[in-house]
């Protein structure tokens, strides 16, 4: 099976990674995935409490190419976004960008849900109701 | 001078020796004739051939021209050896034994026997992959008909111990059916010394063409007997209909020529290559070999790289170096790797491992440079890993609650 160019590309060159500060208050840590299903992302964001905006994002990625891809791009898509734009973010578009074959579309899923984990315990963190989403589809 | 891509995939097949296509060439083109014609010249080449081919490889594994079969390759061997013995001993019995590590050929054979009413045992191994010769004693009813055990494992390389096996199935009269794909034409397989009774194997894991194998049933002490699986004009003595793969069966007498004229030389080579590759890629923290090291295939190694999951791997090195890993991440299941998982390793050292197969044409450049990228993208994809990180802090992985996925 062949990797799409922006896989390659995010998988050799990846955004972000890394690690912020995950007892900081303005830092919202979201860990998915499991090592027995051979994927686990953690994603992190900075929020800019005055304005609500991510300021940076950052993640780590044990799991194949198109895991890798796909948290590298969430975190590119995270930052300079609000909080409340950044629930916005659809699997689909992840698989869209990275051109992902059906196979690997959990990846995509995996990092939908590392952006909504992060941003609840940003939000548990600053005294707000964790949000309820609804089960991912596809897993 | 280093040739790129690598080829360390020799395990799924092997290139063929340019000697064997040598020797295949003219059964193409000009003695093309079908081996069963018994009035003109063309089918007497045809079968001059065929039988020329037959001592080649019966002389491979120590066993009489008469004993070969050939067929289209190792499922097909699988197959008829296994479904052959379960219809034509029926009256004897319908208990069949093998493990759980063997080749989806031999078990979905032996799922399939079990829904048209047989009865199989999988017989668990242990951390190194060996089975329990006291436990496959013990699993043995009078109702048991045949014994399955593999020679050598595909995907760690693993020898079984046939001899201790055989004396055990002789003992008891019970036939020994052993799948020799990996292990024939690498090490020493004798059918007399091992005791074996039936054994499929096939060409292209071992430098000759895809397509063709055969199934070796013994004649003599016990004459062994397989029902047919495919009705037809009754080629190898009835046990095989089909036009014979004239220019293929050519091939594969070559290929087991030049295996036991280069078997001593190749394995000294390889195995030292073999030796060097694992031992430097062992120098990685938290890098562990799967499956003995002792009793193993002198060309193979299957080693876990702790907390990086192997698709991810491949992919930092595979336009270069062919290797398969036995994460899951490729098929649709995300199971990984049924036999990682019968040596008791966890799912996530599953996800993380690499098949070496080293071969013939391997050479030691090519050993050097795989090294260094293996080793280079372990180190990279661990600085992204969240797993290494927890590791290095000290979290223990097994207490963290993970989310169901």
């Amino acid at each position: 099976m062949a990797y799409s160019e922006k896989v390659i590309d995010h998988y050799q060159n990846p955004k972000n990674v890394g690690t912020l500060d995950k007892s900081a208050k303005n830092v919202g840590t979201g860990l998915v995935g499991a090592p027995e299903c051979g994927d686990v992302m953690r994603l992190q964001i900075e929020v800019d409490d005055a304005t609500g905006m991510i300021t940076d994002a950052k993640f780590k990625t044990f799991g194949c190419g198109s895991a890798i891809a796909s948290s590298s791009l969430a975190t590119e898509w995270l930052k300079g976004k609000s909080v409340d734009d950044a629930l916005k973010i659809d699997n689909m578009d992840i698989v869209e960008e990275l051109n992902l074959p059906p196979v690997k579309i959990h990846c995509s899923v995996l990092a939908e849900d590392a952006i909504k984990a992060a941003i609840n315990d940003y939000r548990v963190k600053n005294g707000m109701e964790a949000l309820k989403f609804e089960e991912s589809v596809v897993h | 001078m280093l040739k790129l891509p690598i080829y360390l995939d020799n395990n799924a097949t092997t290139p063929m020796d340019p000697r064997v296509l040598e020797a295949m060439t003219p059964y193409f083109l000009e003695h093309y004739g079908n081996a069963a014609s018994r009035n003109h010249p063309f089918g007497w080449e045809a079968e001059e051939a065929v039988d020329y081919a037959r001592e080649q490889v019966a002389k491979l594994i120590g066993a009489d021209p008469k004993e070969i079969i050939f067929t289209s390759g190792a499922t097909e061997g699988d197959n008829l050896g296994i479904k052959g013995v379960y219809e034509m001993y029926a009256s004897k019995g319908n208990h069949i034994i093998t493990a759980t590590t063997e080749h989806k050929a031999v078990l979905d054979t032996c799922k399939h026997i079990e829904k048209i009413g047989g009865d199989v045992t999988y017989l668990q191994v242990n951390s190194e992959g060996l089975i329990d010769l006291k436990e496959l004693e013990a699993a043995i009813k009078p109702t048991t008909i045949l014994i399955a055990i593999m020679y050598a494992n595909n995907e760690i390389g693993v020898v079984m111990p046939m001899k201790e096996i055989s004396a055990i199935a002789r003992k008891h009269g019970v036939l020994l059916f052993t799948d020799g794909t990996q292990a024939v034409g690498k090490i020493p397989v004798d059918v007399n010394k091992d005791g074996i009774d039936l054994m499929a194997f096939t060409a292209h894991k071992m430098y000759g063409p895809k397509g063709v194998g055969a199934l070796y049933v013994r004649r003599k002490n016990p004459r062994v007997k397989v029902t047919a699986q495919m009705d037809g004009g009754g080629h190898e003595r009835g046990m095989r209909s089909g036009t014979l793969n004239v220019p293929g069966i050519v091939g594969f007498g070559k290929a087991c020529e030049l295996c036991m004229l280069d078997m001593e030389e190749d394995t000294k080579r390889i195995s030292k290559m073999r030796d060097h590759l694992e031992t430097e890629l062992l120098k990685l923290e938290e890098a562990y070999v799967n499956g003995s090291r002792e009793h193993r295939l002198p060309h193979v190694a299957n080693i876990s790289f702790k907390h990086v999951e192997g698709e991810g791997l491949l992919m930092g090195f595979n336009k270069n170096i062919a290797l398969s890993s036995g994460s899951a991440c490729t098929s649709a299941s995300l199971e990984p790797s049924y036999v990682l998982k019968a040596l008791g390793l966890g799912d996530d050292l599953a996800h993380s491992s690499l098949r070496f197969g080293l071969g013939r044409f391997t050479t030691d450049e090519q050993i050097e440079y795989t090294i260094k990228a293996i080793s280079e993208t372990v180190l990279k994809l661990r600085e992204m890993s969240p797993l290494w990180e927890m590791y290095k802090e000290g979290i223990d992985l097994s207490t963290i609650e993970w989310a169901a996925h």
